[in-house]
C-alpha cells in the first residue's frame, strides 16, 4: 500500500486534469453551436500558444523545486526586441526575441546558482529589470512590427491549415516531453526537485541542471514574446503582467507539485488549455444571450477552479500519506 | 534594526569579517543615510516639507501592506493576494458610501461603514487564505494565488469594471487629511509600524510567529497553536491590505478595480527583503521593512529628480533587491 498509494494519486492527478478538459469540451460541444468549429478551435490554439510556452518553461523550473516570476516581463522584453528586429525578417525577429529571453534566463541562473539567492527573490528582481529594459528599449510605448518582412506570419500565419504559433508550441511540448521522460537531463531535473542534497551526493551536476531550467524558461518566455509581437503586430513593453502567476496556476492545475520532483509536461498543456477554455466558454455563454457575464467573471471562475483543484490535490495527498 | 529576534544569533557573528556583519545589520540605515546626504548635496529643493510629504505619501500604502507581509513571511509563508484584497476594499467602500449597497439614513453612517466593512471583508478573505493553508496544508504561494486571481475579478464584478469617482472629504481624510501638517496616512503608517514592531518583540503572539517560522514542528511540540497563529497572521495581512486599499482610493478620489493595488504584492515583498527579514521565516524586523520601503522609494525619487527615466529606476531597484539579500546571506553563512 505504501508504495502504491502515491503512484495511484499521481496517476489520478494526471488523468484528473485530462478528464476535466474532456468534460469541459463535451459541455461546450453540447451547449454551443460552432464550439468545435475550426474557427473557434484554431483561434483558441493560436491565442493560447504563447501562454503554453511560458507554462512549459515554468513547469521545468517548478519540477526542480524553484519558481520563475520573471517570465511575464521577459515575454514583454522579447516582444519589444523581436519587434525592433522584425524589419530584418522573421528569422532575425525570432532569434532576437529568444536571445533576449535567454539573457534574462542566464542572469536568473547566475543569481540563483552562484549567488545562492532564493529563486523567488532572484526572479522577482529580474522581473523588474526585464520590465525596465523593455520600457527603455521601447521608449515607453508599443513598438510596431514590420509588416513587409513576413515577421507577422510567426503569429498570424498558418501552415498546413494549422496556426504557426500552435505548431511551435506543439513541437516544443513534444520535444519537452521526450526530454523529460527519455533523457538523463530529464531524470536529473526530477531528481533535483525530489531531493537536492541526495542528487548532489549521487554526483549529478545539480548546479548545471538548475541553471539549465532557468535559461530554458527565459528562452521560452522570449519565444512567447516573439509570438505576442507577431500576433498583435506590436512589441508591447507593458504586456505580460501576471503571466507568471497564470503559468504557475496552469502547472499546478496540471498536477505538478510545487515542492518539485514530480510533474508532467503533457498535463501542464492540459492545464493551460483548461484555463484558456474557461474564457472561451464564458464568451460563448454571453453569445447565447441568456445571461450576461462580463469578462471580469473569467478571473473569478479561474480562481475558483484553481481552488477546487488544489483542494482535491491536497485531500488526495493527505490520504496517501495517511496510509504511509 | 535592533529588533532582530533570532533565537540563535549571538556567538557565531564573532567569526565573520567585521564589515560584513556591520553591513548586514546596519546596511539599510547606512544606505538610507547615504541617500539622504546625496540628495541634500545634489537634488535641488530636497530639504523641503513638500519633498518629505511627497515621499511619505508614495510609501504609506506599501509600508502598511508590507507590515502584514513581514508577519506572513516571518511564519515562513507568503501572501500574493494583498493587491487583489486592496482592490476589493477599494471597490466596496465607494459602493457603501454612495449608497449602492444599502440605503443610508445619514451620510456619516455611510462613511463609518465604508471604513469598517471593506477592511473587515479584506480581513475575512485573509483569514480564508490562512484557512486554506492550515486546513488543507496547501503551500502559501498557491493558496494565496487563488485570491490573487479571483480577488481582482471579484472587485471588477462588484463595480462592473467601472471607475467610481467621488468627492467626500470625510472619507478621504484617510488619504488626504493632515494632522499638524503631517499627512494622516503617514501617522497611520507610523502607528501600525510601531504596534506591529511592539507586537513582534514583546507579546506572546509575536514570539509564537517567530517560533513557528523558525521551526514549525518544534513550535507545535512546545504548545504553540500553529494553525490559529497562522490564520491570525494571514487575517492581519488581509486587514492591513484593506486599510491600504482605502488610502489609495481616498488619495485618488476614485476607485478603479483594475488598478488599485496592482503589483502591490511585489512592492511589499521587495520592501520586506531589502529590510532584512529572513525570507524563509523565523527572523523578522518590522522597522527594517519600513526602512526597506523608504530606501526603495528614495532611490526612485533620487533618480527621477536627477533626470533618470522611471524605467531605468526599475533596473536599479532590481539591483538593490539582489544586493540586499546577497549581503544578508553573506552574514548568515
Amino acid at each position: 500500500m505504501t508504495g502504491f498509494a502515491p503512484q495511484a494519486v499521481r496517476t489520478l492527478g494526471r488523468h484528473g486534469v485530462l478528464l476535466a478538459l474532456v468534460a469541459l469540451i463535451l459541455f461546450g460541444w453540447a451547449r454551443y453551436d460552432n464550439f468545435l468549429g475550426s474557427f473557434n478551435v484554431l483561434s483558441v490554439l493560436r491565442y493560447n500558444a504563447m501562454f503554453a510556452l511560458v507554462a512549459l518553461g515554468m513547469c521545468y523550473v517548478i519540477m526542480t523545486g524553484g519558481i520563475d516570476l520573471s517570465v511575464g516581463s521577459t515575454a514583454a522584453l522579447g516582444s519589444v526586441v523581436a519587434a525592433l528586429a522584425s524589419p530584418y525578417g522573421p528569422v532575425a525577429g525570432l532569434l532576437a526575441g529568444v536571445a533576449a529571453g535567454l539573457v534574462i534566463g542566464v542572469i536568473n541562473a547566475v543569481v540563483i546558482v552562484r549567488l545562492n539567492i532564493l529563486p523567488f527573490i532572484a526572479t522577482l528582481a529580474t522581473m523588474l529589470a526585464a520590465s525596465g529594459c523593455a520600457l527603455l528599449l521601447a521608449d515607453n510605448q508599443s513598438v510596431s512590427v514590420s509588416y513587409e518582412s513576413g515577421f507577422v506570419d510567426l503569429g498570424q500565419g498558418d501552415l498546413f491549415g494549422f496556426p504557426v504559433p500552435a505548431w511551435i508550441a506543439a513541437s516544443l511540448f513534444l520535444a519537452g516531453s521526450v526530454a523529460l521522460n527519455f533523457t538523463a537531463w530529464g531524470r536529473a531535473v526530477l531528481a533535483v526537485g525530489g531531493n537536492e542534497d541526495a542528487t548532489r551526493l549521487m554526483g549529478l551536476p545539480v548546479d548545471r541542471v538548475k541553471a539549465s531550467v532557468y535559461i530554458l524558461s527565459g528562452g521560452l518566455a522570449g519565444l512567447a514574446g516573439v509570438i505576442l509581437a507577431a500576433q498583435f503586430g506590436a512589441g508591447q513593453p507593458i504586456e505580460g503582467v501576471g503571466w507568471e502567476l497564470f503559468a504557475i496556476a496552469s502547472v499546478v492545475v496540471g498536477g505538478t507539485l510545487l515542492t518539485g520532483g514530480v510533474g508532467s509536461v503533457g498535463s501542464t498543456l492540459a492545464g493551460v488549455l483548461l484555463l484558456g477554455l474557461i474564457f472561451n466558454i464564458l464568451n460563448f455563454e454571453n453569445g447565447l444571450g441568456s445571461i450576461s457575464l462580463s469578462a471580469y467573471w473569467q478571473s473569478v471562475v479561474r480562481g475558483a477552479f484553481l481552488l477546487l483543484v488544489v483542494i482535491i490535490q491536497a485531500r488526495l495527498m493527505t490520504r496517501s500519506t495517511g496510509h504511509a | 534594526m535592533a529588533e532582530l529576534v533570532a533565537p540563535a544569533e549571538g556567538g557565531r557573528s564573532l567569526r565573520r569579517p567585521e564589515w560584513r556583519t556591520f553591513l548586514s545589520r546596519y546596511g539599510s540605515v547606512v544606505a538610507l543615510a547615504l541617500l539622504l546626504v546625496f540628495n541634500l548635496a545634489f537634488t535641488p529643493n530636497f530639504a523641503t516639507w513638500q519633498t518629505v510629504n511627497v515621499n511619505l505619501t508614495q510609501v504609506c500604502a506599501i509600508v502598511i501592506v508590507a507590515v502584514g507581509m513581514t508577519l506572513v513571511i516571518a511564519t515562513g509563508g507568503i501572501d500574493l493576494s494583498v493587491g487583489s484584497l486592496m482592490a476589493i476594499a477599494g471597490a466596496l467602500a465607494p459602493l457603501i458610501f454612495l449608497g449602492h449597497v444599502i440605503p443610508l439614513p445619514h451620510p456619516m453612517v455611510g462613511v463609518v461603514l465604508a471604513f469598517i466593512v471593506p477592511v473587515l471583508v479584506a480581513g475575512a478573505f485573509g483569514w480564508f487564505n490562512g484557512w486554506l493553508i492550515t486546513r488543507f496544508k496547501i503551500q502559501p504561494i498557491i493558496a494565496t494565488l487563488v485570491l490573487f486571481i479571483a480577488g481582482r475579478g471579484i472587485a471588477q464584478v462588484l463595480t462592473n469594471g467601472n471607475l467610481q469617482v467621488f468627492n467626500l472629504p470625510e472619507f478621504q481624510f484617510i488619504g488626504l487629511g493632515r494632522v499638524f501638517r503631517v499627512p494622516f496616512q503617514a501617522v497611520l503608517m507610523g502607528v501600525i509600524v510601531a504596534a506591529a514592531a511592539w507586537m513582534l518583540r514583546r507579546t506572546v503572539f509575536g514570539r509564537q510567529i517567530l517560533a513557528l517560522g523558525g521551526n514549525e514542528r518544534a513550535a507545535r511540540l512546545s504548545g504553540v497553536q500553529v494553525g490559529t497563529v497562522k490564520r491570525q497572521v494571514y487575517m492581519i495581512s488581509g486587514l492591513l491590505s484593506g486599510v491600504a486599499g482605502l488610502i489609495v482610493i481616498a488619495r485618488n478620489s476614485a476607485a478603479d478595480a483594475n488598478l488599485v493595488g496592482l503589483g502591490m504584492e511585489l512592492d511589499a515583498i521587495a520592501a520586506v527583503a531589502v529590510g532584512g527579514t529572513l525570507l524563509t521565516g523565523g527572523r523578522a524586523t518590522v522597522v527594517g521593512t519600513l526602512l526597506g520601503a523608504l530606501i526603495i522609494q528614495l532611490v526612485r525619487y533620487t533618480l527621477l529628480a536627477n533626470g533618470v527615466p522611471d524605467a531605468a529606476a526599475l533596473l536599479v531597484k532590481a539591483v538593490i533587491i539582489v544586493l540586499a539579500v546577497w549581503l544578508q546571506r553573506q552574514s548568515q553563512s
